[in-house]
């Protein structure tokens, strides 16, 4: 079934007439000028980006269907403009084997909203003893390319290093979540005068870059390639640069929350603000804007961490960590880097869509808005303003930290390889 | 007036103040004779103690009688309490039971605010010690005795000088303390070895020193804090030996203090590793008096939050 997409501005520019036919981009035509589709969506004032691709999810399934399932954060990711997540291994049975990674795979492809590709364990159980069948993974039908340990370092320094030459084979990555565990033992928040007002124990910016800055070394040394997950703080940002204009081949993320919230949340003491890393200080949610604009920081990756209700409506040492994301990241992403001039489209559509697609190396996803490229696709409203309704998201969960806040943006349209998943801010 | 009492900060002078004047009033008015007063009469008092103190547990017992409200007492030491829900779900049973004052001591920082702030419960809820955060009737209490001899038992502690010593980082007696003192007008120096001053401790309303014999050199008082065993264990200091010698207090030292300087304690005391026996029973020592100023103003504190309740005045009237 062919469909036009009338007046639609391609990454903010000129407005085109965009039709899609059997789930590629089948012609882009002037505005107004294409022929009449079977299907006709008016599209004037939107702006059409390559869909999103989340290279940091929770879905939490299989072991916590309770906090989030497939279907449903794969729902929430549609309607916050994904059309591609990578979920997390951090699950219960962990995903170490190519076993789980192939469910995972199987029950996104059936639940239909996006894709999801697995990142798969790099170490048993996460155990961070010894390696996991990261070929297996590889060379399983879910094709594993991003391997983490998220929510736990491959702090062992001999670990890492094989890690990041195994992967090698493959053209796998290693995604780490820097944090050194020592450094970071009973650690509530970001460390600084505040955690000392508030008596809760600090998480040192040192402990994240103090491992990033060992595995951009080891990651030069060996030649292979790292990725940073979640970098959090100014000294992270310095770190990467550095690494990057001497050559070495390291990625790095930042998150929605991180480049929008600080420590202050955490007087409060509610936990809907705990995430690790932890929020930080005002300098650094400044830094890594800087960051994200001068490509030193490659993506946004939303870290989406669903939690049953009862994790976070206790006080804040009793709290889980992580927050919702995948809703709110784009009008996050909007209101802190375009609306300020940060970043144009096009380069949001490299943040959020190519740049973690290469990463991921998922060939199909965040490819150029061009004829006979596949239609994966996203039509935000710029300009439409919405209020964070928890009980209104997708996801099971409900800890987002933006509970009636003002959001920038709206995705009005997702669509996965020319269906849409998402029309008119409600699923299809 | 404030609802709750939860941090040392909530108070400004004029409240801190009007705590310390209720605080001597009452210890007037329950003297030997009379010890206890109607005014919370048929009302409730809930101490929730999550965490041990013996001490702490039994002067809100004490205070809360003497007013003559009802007191109920759980101790969930040793029970299954471990994560956050039990709190909530303890809050909304005592609010169905229709306590109208929580005392609370929790192991999490932030766990008083989160029961008075989190829409579980309607009671007024005061802070009886929240992990490495907060401890304000510790500082009240400690204020008071302050007073009593360095400021005649009245106004405030303008320009008197106290100093602070030991485990800073995981100490709540200290923040609230340093809070407090500074709202009253003292000059206060927090001294501890480095690693027990927490990040960012410039910050603080206080000086910072690492040197105590600089620091006690004519000072009006000091207040000797417990150094926990497991703080040895976590090589925060390489022994209790060397601890003592750096910063704990003995008599040469005591004798640095201002002639009529005063040495605080808020208990339990290690004898011989932050302070000697014979500074603890000495003739400064003013450590026993904290524990009577503390029945005293822990019931100043009930009274004030829970007196000022209109259903009481209108009852006061009838």
């Amino acid at each position: 079934m062919s469909m036009v997409i009338r007046e639609v501005a391609p990454h903010g520019e000129e407005a085109v007439d965009m039709t899609i036919d059997d789930g590629r981009i089948a012609r882009i035509d002037p505005a107004g000028s294409a022929p009449a589709g079977e299907r006709e969506i008016d599209a004037s004032g939107l702006i059409v980006l390559p869909g999103l691709v989340d290279l940091h999810t929770h879905l939490r399934e299989p072991g916590r269907e309770d906090a989030e399932t497939i279907e449903s954060g794969t729902a929430a990711a549609a309607l916050g403009g994904f059309t591609a997540v990578h979920a997390m291994a951090n699950t219960q049975p962990v995903a170490d084997t190519a076993g789980v990674v192939e469910q995972v795979w199987r029950r996104g492809q059936e639940a239909g909203y996006c894709d999801v590709h697995p990142v798969g364990a790099v170490t048993v159980g996460l155990a961070g003893e010894r390696l996991a069948e990261l070929g297996a993974m590889a060379d399983s039908a879910a094709r594993v390319r991003v391997f983490s340990d998220d929510g736990i370092c491959v702090s062992d320094a001999v670990l890492m290093r094989r890690a990041l030459e195994y992967v090698k084979a493959f053209d796998g990555v290693i995604a780490q979540h820097a944090q050194e565990p020592r450094l970071t033992e009973g650690a509530q928040m970001n460390e600084g005068e505040l955690s000392g007002v508030l008596g809760l124990r600090g998480w040192p910016p040192v402990a994240e870059e103090a491992i990033i800055a060992r595995d951009v070394l080891l990651a030069e040394h060996v030649g292979s390639r790292v990725h940073i997950c979640h970098l959090s703080t100014r000294g992270s940002v310095d770190i990467i640069r550095w690494a990057k204009q001497r050559g070495i081949d390291v990625t790095a993320e930042v998150t929605p929350h991180h480049l929008i919230l600080t420590e202050e949340l955490a007087t409060t003491y509610d936990p809907r603000y705990k995430v690790n890393p932890p929020l930080r200080t005002a300098d650094d949610v400044a830094a890594v804007r800087e960051g994200l604009a001068d490509g030193t920081i490659d993506i946004v990756a939303t870290d989406h961490a669903p939690h049953a209700h009862e994790d976070k409506d206790c006080e804040w040492g009793a709290g889980a960590f992580g927050m919702l994301g995948l809703q709110t990241a784009l009008s996050v992403v909007i209101e802190t880097m375009v609306e300020t001039g940060r970043l144009s489209w096009r380069e949001v559509a490299d943040r959020m869509s190519t740049a973690p697609a290469i990463i991921g190396r998922v060939e199909s996803q965040g490819r150029p808005l061009e004829v006979g490229e596949p239609a994966n696709l996203v039509l935000v409203d710029p300009r439409a303003r919405w209020h964070v309704n928890a009980d209104a998201l997708a996801s099971r969960s409900r800890n987002t930290p933006f509970e009636g806040r003002e959001m920038s943006g709206r995705v009005v349209a997702t669509f996965l390889r020319g269906r849409p998943t998402v029309l008119e801010g409600r699923l299809a | 007036m404030i609802r709750h009492l939860l941090s040392a900060g909530d108070l400004d002078r004029d409240e801190a103040i009007a705590i310390l004047d209720t605080a001597g009033e009452l210890a007037r008015a329950t003297g030997r004779s009379v010890k206890k007063l109607p005014t919370l009469r048929g009302r409730t008092v809930v101490n929730l103690f999550y965490e041990d103190s013996t001490r702490t547990r039994i002067s809100f017992e004490a205070a809360a009688k003497r007013l003559s409200a009802d007191v109920i007492t759980f101790s969930a030491k040793g029970s299954s309490v471990s994560k956050g829900e039990s709190l909530k779900d303890t809050a909304l049973t005592l609010e169905a039971m229709g306590a109208d004052a929580v005392v609370v001591r929790h192991s999490a920082s932030g766990a008083a605010h989160r029961l008075a702030m989190s829409g579980w419960t309607d009671c007024v809820v005061v802070n009886a010690g929240d992990g490495t955060h907060e401890h304000p009737t510790q500082a009240l209490l400690d204020a008071y005795t302050l007073r009593h001899h360095l400021s005649d038992g009245a106004g405030d502690l303008q320009g008197r000088r106290v100093v602070i010593v030991g485990d800073i980082l995981h100490s709540r007696v200290a923040r609230s303390n340093v809070l407090l003192l500074e709202t009253l007008g003292a000059e206060v120096t927090v001294v501890g070895p480095p690693t027990l001053l927490p990040v960012g401790v410039e910050g603080w309303p206080c000086s910072v020193s690492y040197d105590l014999d600089n620091a006690l050199t004519g000072a009006d008082a000091v207040m000797m804090l417990r150094v926990q065993n497991e703080r040895m264990n976590a090589a925060y200091f390489p022994s209790a030996r060397e601890y003592s010698r750096r910063y704990g207090l003995d008599r040469h030292r005591a004798e640095l203090l201002a002639p009529d300087g005063i040495v605080l304690h808020p208990g339990p005391m290690n004898r011989g590793m932050e302070i000697t026996a014979e500074v603890a029973d000495g003739p400064r020592s003013v450590v026993v008096e904290q524990v009577t100023n503390g029945v005293h103003v822990r019931m100043a504190v009930l009274y004030r939050l829970m007196g000022a309740l209109p259903e009481l005045e209108s009852e006061a009237g009838s």
